[in-house]
């Protein structure tokens, strides 16, 4: 594997370039410049920017390479650092996710790329077993500093087997970090952190955001993989989301605001181990919460987030915690059913208003 | 061929007969041990013996560098022991022992020594196969020569995880040592009522890689076999498939009645011991006479029974990990040591 050859500073913005095309070269006064981009475009960034910066940094999965990933984020990344660093895997989801704890174990930093959550239950055991097992079994003698990419959720007509939300379960597994990128800042500043993470961390990246746009900074902002963010202040109501739930509670925000209803908006964006301060002093300013989870309801993350409110602020809150989650059924094909099965910002409206209306 | 060289060559051969012996006659009497202590419910969960199969434990991994890796299973003391994890640490373990070589966490089947590169100990079977494949890669990927040997049965041959990483390694060119102990028994289940073809070598070698059945109840032969594939590994790059055709003499483990096959078949198999095997061939081969061999069989006993009675004594007399620790290293904390564990 080569060298570092350049400053990490140069890498990360020679990354995002060669990412998302040119810069806009908006550099006046002292807004700095900034890049139109995709969340699908800054992940690749961030990829690039991880293997110029560590020569330990290398990527596999299924169709990583020549296909250029299955959602294209590594698109282009096989010919630029070769087939050693960027290596396509055939179909063995347990053998190559625990090739990635060993070759972590030994003191690389590997990035392992499954395509899809469900497809990811045929590695559980590597991932369960041994990621996140190994370090507490041995006395602390082993770490396993492996980041496992995959995606997760619905709303593209994908049906049951490649729809669904799984990463809740994987949110109560000690041992690992969790982490649910939903803003382009976060799709590009999440993966250098989760490599230097001396555990095993799992990004999920919800299928319905790749195609996400917007500006970045030319030279990106580091993000913490420690917070849950808030994404829009409010006073009335919190709404609680993360990955694809976001873009969802932001529009129902805005639905709420019409109507003068105030919504602040929580992205958890660290689903394991959860921002209880963030998630708590939100509610206690607004004490009302809606949880909202593209997951089943039943044993859900968004069943845990609404324990720990009653737990840690039961007696801040007017009205009982609301939840919008997705149907329990497996999600079905067509589009009406599909998104009849998810929550959607007019249900996270109407529970944000049961919680202000009725209690206010 | 000098004198002076064959005399050395005798020396070395004897070094290793008697290496070999001592090592299985101390992985056999550890073993009783511990089943003794088992019935005293002093070692609790589930324990595992290899008895009768010591000839593949230290065949193998006597044959390994200490810079070469070991992946193992749940029956994994005679591993442990042939690559030198200290018996006290071993034992501790048992006794769940703050002081073990796991501190105390994994117990029988999860024995780990990061320092001696022996990485556990695994109980999911064939889970620890993928990790050995990575560990290889992270070689292949920095230029390291060394070679990771994954043991596990003939049970695990029937997992996904076996094919998918079989594949992965010859498909990569990764250099794992795959050793099979075939015990033809995976619990109660027959191998012949486990696998529509029961040639593992063959099926192995189905992968692209070079695959060899050895008789696991010689010691000789499994070091020569292993030596020979270490050396086409480390030459090659490539991937090689040991099967180890062994027997254990005991039940699965501590729970299992052993109901599902003949006395007479366990008594046949006994017949290669490889403990009185490897003993007759010093005489045989004109190396000790037989009065020799058994003051010199007396003596290791008497050394091993005191190792043993040590490493019982001290593990007894060890701490308990304090249960204010019981989430300690679940996650690095800040000030953990973060080791490179290579
Ligand atoms: C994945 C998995 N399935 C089942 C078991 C239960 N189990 C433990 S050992 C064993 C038999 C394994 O046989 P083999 O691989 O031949 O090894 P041996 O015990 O003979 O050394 C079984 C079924 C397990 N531990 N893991
Ligand atoms: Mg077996």
């Amino acid at each position: 594997m080569s060298r570092r050859t350049a400053t990490a500073d140069r890498a990360r913005e020679q990354a995002t370039e060669k990412a998302t095309g040119k810069t806009t070269g908006k550099t006046t006064g002292k807004v700095p410049p900034t890049v139109e981009t995709t969340y699908r475009e800054a992940m690749r960034a961030a990829h690039r920017e991880a293997l110029l910066r560590d020569p330990r940094v290398f990527l596999m999965g299924e169709d990583v390479g020549r296909y250029g990933g299955s959602f294209a984020v590594s698109l282009g990344l096989l010919e630029e650092f070769g087939e050693e660093r960027i290596r396509d895997t055939p179909l063995s989801e347990s053998a190559f996710t625990g090739a990635g704890v060993g070759a972590a174990m030994r003191g690389l930093r590997p990035i392992v790329e499954i395509m899809t959550v469900n497809f990811s239950l045929l590695a559980l055991d590597q991932i369960l077993d041994n990621a996140a097992t190994l370090r507490h079994m041995s006395g602390g003698q082993l770490s396993v500093p492996l980041v496992i990419r995959m995606t997760t959720g619905a709303g593209r007509q994908l049906a049951a087997q490649h729809s669904h939300s799984l990463e809740g379960w994987y949110a109560s597994i000690p041992g690992l970090r969790v982490l649910a990128p939903a803003t382009l800042e976060d799709a590009r500043g999440m993966l250098w952190p989760a490599l230097e993470d001396p555990d095993p961390v799992l990004i999920f990246e919800h299928g319905s955001l790749y195609n996400l746009s917007g500006t970045l900074p030319v030279e990106p902002t580091p993000v913490d993989i420690e917070r849950a963010a808030v994404r829009r202040p409010g006073t009335d109501v919190t709404l609680i989301a993360y990955a694809g739930g976001l873009g969802k509670a932001l529009a129902a925000a805005d639905l709420l605001a019409a109507e003068g209803i105030s919504a602040e908006v929580v992205d958890l964006r660290v689903l394991r181990p959860l921002d209880d301060a963030t998630i708590i002093g939100s509610v206690s300013r607004t004490h009302r919460a809606v949880v909202v989870d593209e997951a089943w309801r039943s044993g859900s993350l968004a069943a845990e987030v609404t324990a720990r409110i009653v737990e840690q602020a039961f007696y801040e809150l007017d009205a009982p915690v609301e939840r919008v989650c997705a149907a329990e059924v497996p999600i079905p094909y067509p589009h009406h059913l599909e998104e009849a099965a998810l929550p959607q910002p007019e249900g996270i409206a109407a529970a944000a208003r049961r919680a202000v209306g009725e209690h206010g | 061929m000098s004198a002076r060289d064959r005399e050395v060559e005798h020396d070395t051969h004897l070094d290793l007969l008697s290496w070999l012996l001592r090592q299985m006659i101390r992985i056999r009497r550890f073993e009783e041990k511990c089943a003794e202590l088992y019935s005293a419910t002093k070692i609790r969960g589930f324990l595992h013996l290899c008895i009768g199969e010591e000839a593949v434990a230290v065949g193998v991994v006597g044959a390994l560098d200490a810079h070469d890796a070991i992946v193992s299973t749940y029956r994994e003391h005679g591993h442990a022991l042939a690559r030198g994890v200290p018996m006290e640490s071993i034992m501790a373990e048992m006794f769940g022992r703050a002081t073990g070589c796991s501190g105390g966490r994994g117990g029988s089947m999860h024995l780990f020594d990061a320092s001696r590169r022996f990485y556990g100990g695994n109980a999911i079977v064939a889970g620890g196969l993928p990790v050995a494949v990575g560990l290889a890669l992270a070689d292949h990927l920095t230029g390291d020569k060394a070679v990771t040997a994954c043991l596990f049965g003939d049970g695990a041959f029937a997992e996904g995880e076996f094919h998918e990483s079989a594949n992965l390694a010859a498909l990569w060119h990764l250099p794992v040592l795959f050793c099979c102990e075939n015990n033809r028994y995976a619990m109660g289940t027959a191998l012949a009522r486990e696998h529509a073809e029961t040639d593992l070598t063959a099926r192995a070698a189905a992968y692209g890689m070079v695959a060899w059945s050895v008789d696991g109840m010689d010691v000789l032969a499994v070091r020569e076999a292993t030596d020979r594939a270490l050396a086409y590994v480390r030459s090659s790059g490539q991937p090689c498939f040991l099967e180890l055709r062994t027997y254990r003499f005991r039940s699965h483990s501590m729970y299992d009645p052993d109901r599902y096959r003949d006395k007479a078949e366990i008594e046949h198999w006994k017949q290669s011991d490889p403990i009185p095997a490897l003993a007759s061939r010093l005489v045989s081969e004109g190396l000790m006479t037989a009065a020799e061999v058994e003051e010199w069989l007396a003596e290791i006993e008497s050394e091993v029974a005191t190792e043993i009675d040590e490493a019982v004594a001290v593990a007894e007399a060890a701490p308990l990990e304090p249960v204010e620790d019981l989430t300690r290293f679940v996650t690095t904390a800040a000030g953990d040591p973060v080791r490179r564990t290579s």
